[in-house]
């Protein structure tokens, strides 16, 4: 559920929290500061009154004459109450209308002078002062003194301030969960921008990015990320989709030969002869889409990593000289020379490694003018093989050499289906090949001289 | 001999029926496993055709059957699906070769005549002579009219393959694999030069011609004496 939440949710909670905490603190300190504040009031109030009375009784004589002047002053204070007794217990005075609870009374004995307690009866709140006085006429008899002010007052003042610092406190969190919200609704609008374009996104419009100049900087690196991913992706969808289209166009040539020569056939009465030729052409285009269906098949299963050699110990010698062996009837009619050097194992797949040499050296034969030379360098280091085809001849036009692995791809266009030319795969089918033994192919040209470098792990 | 195909596809069966038949086998055709394991059963065919998806009964399924009950005839398995799992599948369950479709029937009829032919070997030759044309496997030596041919060894090695299956057109691609241990496709006409000159060497100063091309097919030695 948490994890589901909005992000706007998630902050906008966050932002509450976090105001209701430093609001309730607030609230708490200003609570006990007011309510300190009023207690040492009352506690001034409380000795300036003592004191008072213990000077009335150093200098009264008689009962009656304490009793007249407390009345007195007293009178003005409303809210006051005052208990004396003598230490045998008798009462010399107590405040009218008032009596100070038992427990007070009781403990007094024990509680040392100057203490200060506080009790509440019939809603009202008190806080009194127990002290211990002397009298003029009889100094050496300690007169006990009890003085208490009401706090009710101050109670209610206390009381109806908390409510309004809550009350204060719970709407400014509410507020400020509010204007948190709109913050974060703020702050994620890149967020939802971006949501857009992605929207935008589709299989015809692979070219939409991200803004990534105009989104903060901690979503910068996302969206380069993403428009990364996006360039990748257009890359991979554009190879796919040239592809098909190559494809169909390799499929539809050979189709409509055959198609074309089947229904002129058909079209009249023939010999058998012609019948026959007809079929022996169509048997050989056939064979061509057969093979390039084949090609195709084996370059698909190398895309999705299906290609799994099947490794075993080669040496490369042998399988270049038994390729020379096979080429070598070829390579004596265009009088073309074949060599090989250096010699080197390797471990792989020996059919997939044999095809991937054999497409190299029929594509160099290919490309050599009469007389030239085919020449295989092998070279082996600790940890690398390397195998290299160079062929003589005018070298491959640098422009065209980062397509030349690339399906279908033909230097010249014209030469598609002239002779046995293959079906155009052969490169890719190598690179396919090489990469699966981890591999790298490359090629470079300078005039006089192509070569092909297969670089292998050892 | 007589060979059983088993394939649902109904032009397949047909084609292969009516090309297996043109080339001299008796054949029957089942268009499903039952069926196959069934005729299999019964017949006394000396191979077996087997499409590897088969409605209801598929292929391995129908060889695990006839195995099972001890029938050991050899099998050729076509498939339309090409892995290396499949394959080993295939001749894990005892099949004798595997064959992907698309697949050209010069291939077909010649992988056919080679489990035929397989066996006990007789006596081994050591001359294999078609009309005026001799080799001598023990010499390495080619004789046209008693007169000497050299021949490259890789030469040799194409004329007695043509000599060994004469009256049977070879395809190009058996002809790389069988001669020169190329076992896929070129892209190129290697065969095609090969063979010319290999046929300058035995044909071109002497009648009649052995060695024939078959448009489409591939190639096959033959005396004219067979040929008509």
């Amino acid at each position: 559920m948490i994890r589901r939440m909005s992000l706007t949710t998630r902050l906008t909670l966050l932002y509450t929290l976090v105001a209701a905490c430093v609001l309730a603190g607030m609230v708490a300190i200003v609570s006990a500061a007011v309510s300190r504040h009023f207690a040492e009031l009352d506690d001034d109030t409380l000795r300036d009154k003592a004191q008072l009375i213990q000077d009335m009784l150093a200098t009264s004589t008689a009962q009656a004459e304490l009793r007249g002047r407390l009345d007195d002053a007293l009178q003005s204070h409303a809210g006051l109450y005052v208990r004396i007794a003598d230490p045998d217990g008798t009462v010399w005075y107590a405040s009218p209308s008032f009596t100070f609870p038992e427990h007070i009374l009781d403990t007094s004995a024990d509680t040392s002078p100057r203490s200060i307690v506080t009790w509440s009866a019939d809603r009202q709140a008190y806080r009194a002062l127990y002290t211990v006085a002397t009298r003029r006429d009889a100094p050496d008899t300690p007169m006990r003194v009890w003085v208490a002010v009401d706090t009710i007052h101050h109670a209610h003042f206390t009381d109806s301030l908390h409510m309004a610092l809550w009350v204060y406190a719970v709407l400014a969190a509410l507020l400020s969960g509010a204007l948190g919200w709109f913050a974060a609704r703020t702050g994620l609008a890149p967020l939802r921008a971006m949501r857009t374009q992605a929207q935008s996104v589709t299989a015809h419009r692979l070219s939409e990015r991200m803004p990534a100049e105009s989104v903060p900087v901690e979503m910068a690196d996302l969206a380069a990320s993403l428009n990364d991913m996006l360039a990748r992706l257009q890359h991979d969808f554009q190879r796919l989709s040239d592809f098909s289209s190559d494809l169909a166009h390799e499929l539809r040539t050979p189709i409509s030969n055959l198609l074309t020569q089947t229904q002129v056939a058909l079209s009249q009465d023939r010999d058998a002869a012609f019948y026959r030729d007809i079929l022996a052409s169509n048997a050989e285009e056939f064979q061509q889409l057969g093979r390039m269906v084949s090609d195709m098949l084996l370059l698909a299963k190398a895309e999705h990593g299906l290609l799994l050699p099947h490794a075993e110990p080669i040496s490369l010698d042998g399988e270049v000289q038994a390729l020379f062996d096979f080429y070598d009837a070829l390579a004596e009619e265009k009088e073309i020379t074949l060599y090989c050097s250096g010699s080197a194992q390797l471990h792989g797949d020996r059919l997939m490694i044999r095809r991937a040499v054999s497409n190299l050296l029929s594509n160099a034969l290919r490309h050599t003018p009469a007389q030239g030379q085919v020449t295989i360098r092998l070279a082996q280091t600790t940890d690398t093989v390397t195998l290299t085809v160079a062929n003589t001849g005018p070298g491959i036009d640098p422009a065209i050499v980062p397509r030349l692995f690339d399906r279908f791809f033909r230097a010249d266009p014209a030469r598609a289906h002239a002779e046995r030319d293959g079906t155009g795969l052969g490169l890719a089918i190598t690179r396919a090949i090489v990469q699966a033994h981890q591999g790298t192919v490359d090629v470079s040209t300078v005039p006089g001289e192509t070569r092909f470098v297969m670089v292998f792990p050892g | 001999m007589k060979i059983l195909i088993v394939e649902d596809e109904p032009k397949t069966g047909d084609y292969l029926q009516q090309g297996l038949r043109e080339a001299g086998f008796a054949v029957s055709l089942a268009t499903n496993g039952l069926d196959g394991v069934h005729l299999a059963l019964e017949g006394d065919h000396d191979l077996l055709i087997l499409d590897v998806m088969l409605p209801g009964m598929n292929g391995w399924q129908v060889l695990k059957q006839l195995r099972d009950r001890g029938r050991k005839l050899p099998v050729l398995f076509l498939s339309a699906r090409d892995s290396v799992e499949d394959r080993v599948k295939g001749l894990e369950l005892g099949a004798d070769d595997y064959l992907v479709k698309p697949f050209s029937f010069a291939e077909l009829l010649a992988r056919v005549r080679t489990i035929l032919r397989r066996g006990p070997p007789g006596a081994e030759t050591t001359v294999i002579v078609v009309a005026d044309l001799e080799l001598d496997l023990l010499r390495r030596r080619v004789t046209r009219r008693g007169k000497r041919i050299d021949l490259t060894a890789k030469e040799f090695g194409l004329l007695e393959l043509l000599m060994r299956r004469q009256g049977e057109v070879l395809p190009r691609s058996l002809i790389a694999s069988q001669v020169w241990d190329m076992n896929f496709d070129s892209d190129t006409n290697v065969v095609e030069v090969a063979m010319r000159r290999l046929r300058i060497k035995i044909d071109d100063h002497a009648e009649p011609r052995l060695i024939q091309t078959i448009r489409g097919m591939g190639y096959v030695l033959e005396s004219p004496a067979r040929q008509s």
